[in-house]
């Protein structure tokens, strides 16, 4: 059994390692395709300071050679020197930036879906009722809304009107609620919206069926029941939407003042800045791929069906 | 013995897009302790939609449109769901069609099984793991105690309806209602779990309501047998009453469209027609536009009770005095003489 877990995680490391040089690969490449520069005020500089400034960075090279020189540096864990910011390792820039992203995205994944999970239930328990009515119209409103409006109306009401939360900035957990809101709004939408469909499907399957010819009321049913059968298809949906919201909160950390990677990232494209923008779509496509392992492993959790084969099979 | 359940002019409709559909149409039964009662129909005929009423379970779209069931003197259509909540499961039980479907894929079944167990004795976890284990011996899963940390998909089709009805069980139910429990299953298997079933009213003395298409099924394991058609009940008597001495041409048609070893080779009988549409019921005799020997009144009015003895009742114009002798097909005719032969010897 455990063998069977083992070889399998093996594989999947091993294919997710495969997954990342690819994408590493064919980012470099592309990056070197782009006509601009890393330097500005290029004419105003002589011939010769423009040779010492790409000598000096390695970029006199074919690009073959400069391929093989960061991908030796990055098996030693050495992402180089950002362009933008003299002197600082991209490790450092982004290991301090990556922080509040991460956390936002998490927060706002947790958050939303839970929070969407309990409103999709309610509305398929209650099926065709005001409550379905209701739930149905926030998961819309949360769907179909930008979460930059939300993340204005948040900041007008909680930060201006009543005072109670600060509006923008990173300081203590409390910078973070409304972030984590605006961020958490197409998730639950997106949860909601699932997990009804699904347990209205699973409310007319024959084990609930059974379930009340046991006697159990409709909370039992649905948490015993109901809500485990339903949450399966929706991991699916996880994966791509945590990496979404990890990744895509580039508006939200610039409204908020959040010193977060998504702003980062697009500086350092639009300033050429190489060794950033390769730092950054490593760290993104890590991301990814650690996820869609979690999601997988999910997956066995909740549904016995789908463990690794070998397992409870002893 | 007693009766544990009595029906009473059960009339229930369905509110459809097309109009109100009478399923049923003023069924009475009794139902004795530790009896096993066959209620035998064709599809649409409305024995599923009785099981239902009885645990109140029937779909949103269903009305009670009038009658009573009384379990132990208490009439279940006046309880509250809540009360009926600690009826099901707990006092009458029932297992479903399809073994396939009727398990949680999520939960392992010696969860499934403690489950309404632990709800209705609000017993702890050891209790109940124990008293599940018991039953999944007494159903016969092999292995049970390891077993039963297994998932559903780790069963065969036979043993799922096995453990379904160990958790129909667990709570030693007055009732178990069995809807078609081995419609579903292949034949041998078939054999195994009405063998079972059997095998446990023995044990348990648990009374049996079991809903089915199959003759050849109920010969096996019912005392009695109701024969329902239309939302009715036309015909009920003890089993060797309805097998041997059937007088409803309804009981005539089914009888005659069972295989039997005698009479293979022959082209299998069926019954002409199909079954009613219950949003226009026929008139009268429900079933008299299918009837080979339907009177004239039959489309007119429809027929009274007749007692034929103290267990057998039947509803068919046939019998009143006033209609004239009926020869009934000679499938049946051979079934009279061989059980009034059979009851003269002893």
């Amino acid at each position: 059994m455990m063998k069977g877990l083992g070889g399998y995680l093996l594989k999947r490391v091993f294919y997710m390692l495969a997954t990342l040089w690819l994408i590493i690969t064919i980012t470099f490449f592309l990056m070197k395709l782009l006509p601009a520069s890393p330097f500005t005020n290029l004419d105003k500089l002589s011939k010769t300071q423009v040779e010492i400034l790409y000598s000096q960075y390695g970029l006199d090279k074919p690009v073959a050679v400069q391929y093989l020189i960061y991908m030796r540096g990055f098996a030693k864990g050495d992402f180089g020197v950002s362009f933008q910011f003299k002197n600082q390792p991209v490790a450092d820039l982004l290991s301090e930036r990556v922080g509040p992203s991460l956390q936002l995205g998490l927060q706002a994944i947790l958050f939303g879906t839970l929070v969407g999970i309990v409103l999709g239930a309610l509305a398929a328990m209650w099926q065709n009722t005001w409550v379905d009515a209701l739930a149905t119209i926030v998961a819309i409103l949360g769907r179909s809304i930008p979460n930059f409006i939300f993340a204005v109306i948040l900041q007008y009401v909680f930060g201006l009107r009543l005072g109670i939360l600060p509006i923008a900035m990173w300081k203590d957990f409390s910078y973070t609620i409304l972030p984590t809101l605006a961020l958490s709004m197409s998730p639950m939408a997106d949860a909601a919206r699932f997990i009804r469909t699904e347990m209205v499907e699973v409310n007319n399957s024959d084990y609930i069926e059974l379930a009340r010819a046991k006697g159990m009321n409709r909370f039992e049913i649905a948490l015993r029941h109901g809500l485990r059968n339903s949450l399966i298809p929706l991991i699916t949906l996880l994966g791509p939407m945590a990496v979404g919201l990890m990744t895509g909160s580039l508006v939200i950390e610039n409204i908020f003042a959040v010193p977060g990677i998504g702003e980062q990232f697009v500086k350092s494209i639009t300033t050429s800045d190489y060794p950033t923008i390769m730092a950054v779509t490593v760290l993104y496509s890590a991301m990814l791929v650690v996820v869609i392992l979690v999601v997988d492993l999910l997956y066995g959790i909740v549904d016995p069906r789908i463990r690794v084969a070998g397992e409870g099979d002893k | 013995m007693g009766n544990i359940l009595e029906v009473r002019d059960l009339q229930i409709s369905f509110d459809t897009y097309a109009g109100r559909v009478r399923a049923i149409r003023g069924v009475g039964f009794d139902l004795r302790q530790g009896e096993t009662l066959a209620i035998v129909g064709e599809s649409g005929s409305g024995k599923s939609v009785t099981s239902r009423a009885i645990m109140r379970l029937l779909a949103n779209n269903a009305n009670i449109d009038g009658g009573h069931i009384y379990f132990k003197g208490d009439d279940l259509l006046a309880k509250s769901e809540r009360q009926m909540q600690g009826v099901r499961g707990k006092e009458i039980s029932m297992i479903f069609q399809d073994p396939m479907t009727s398990l949680d894929p999520t939960m392992n079944i010696g969860n499934q099984v403690e489950e309404s167990y632990r709800k209705h004795f609000r017993s702890g976890k050891g209790e109940a793991s124990a008293r599940a284990l018991e039953l999944l011996e007494l159903v016969g899963i092999p292995d049970a105690k390891r077993r039963m940390k297994q998932y559903p998909h780790q069963f065969s089709g036979g043993q799922r309806q096995r453990i379904v009805i160990a958790n129909a069980l667990i709570c030693d139910p007055d009732i178990l209602i069995a809807d078609e429990p081995t419609t579903a299953l292949d034949v041998t298997i078939q054999a195994q779990i009405l063998d079972l079933m059997k095998d446990i009213q023995k044990k348990v003395s648990t009374s049996i309501i079991f809903i089915t298409h199959d003759l050849g099924v109920v010969a096996n394991v019912a005392d009695r047998v109701a024969v329902m058609y239309a939302g009715k009940i036309v015909e009920i008597g003890l089993t060797d009453e309805i097998f041997y001495d059937p007088r409803h041409p309804y009981t005539w048609g089914l009888l005659c469209s069972m295989p039997t070893l005698a009479a293979s080779g022959d082209r299998l009988y069926s019954i002409p027609g199909s079954p009613p549409n219950m949003l226009t019921p026929p008139t009268g005799d429900a079933f008299h536009p299918r009837n080979p020997y339907a009177l004239a009144i039959d489309a007119q009015e429809e027929p009274p009770v007749f007692r034929i003895s103290d267990t057998h009742q039947v509803s068919s114009w046939l019998l009143d005095p006033r209609a004239g002798k009926v020869e009934p097909p000679g499938e049946i005719r051979r079934r009279q003489e061989w059980f009034a032969a059979h009851r003269a010897a002893g």
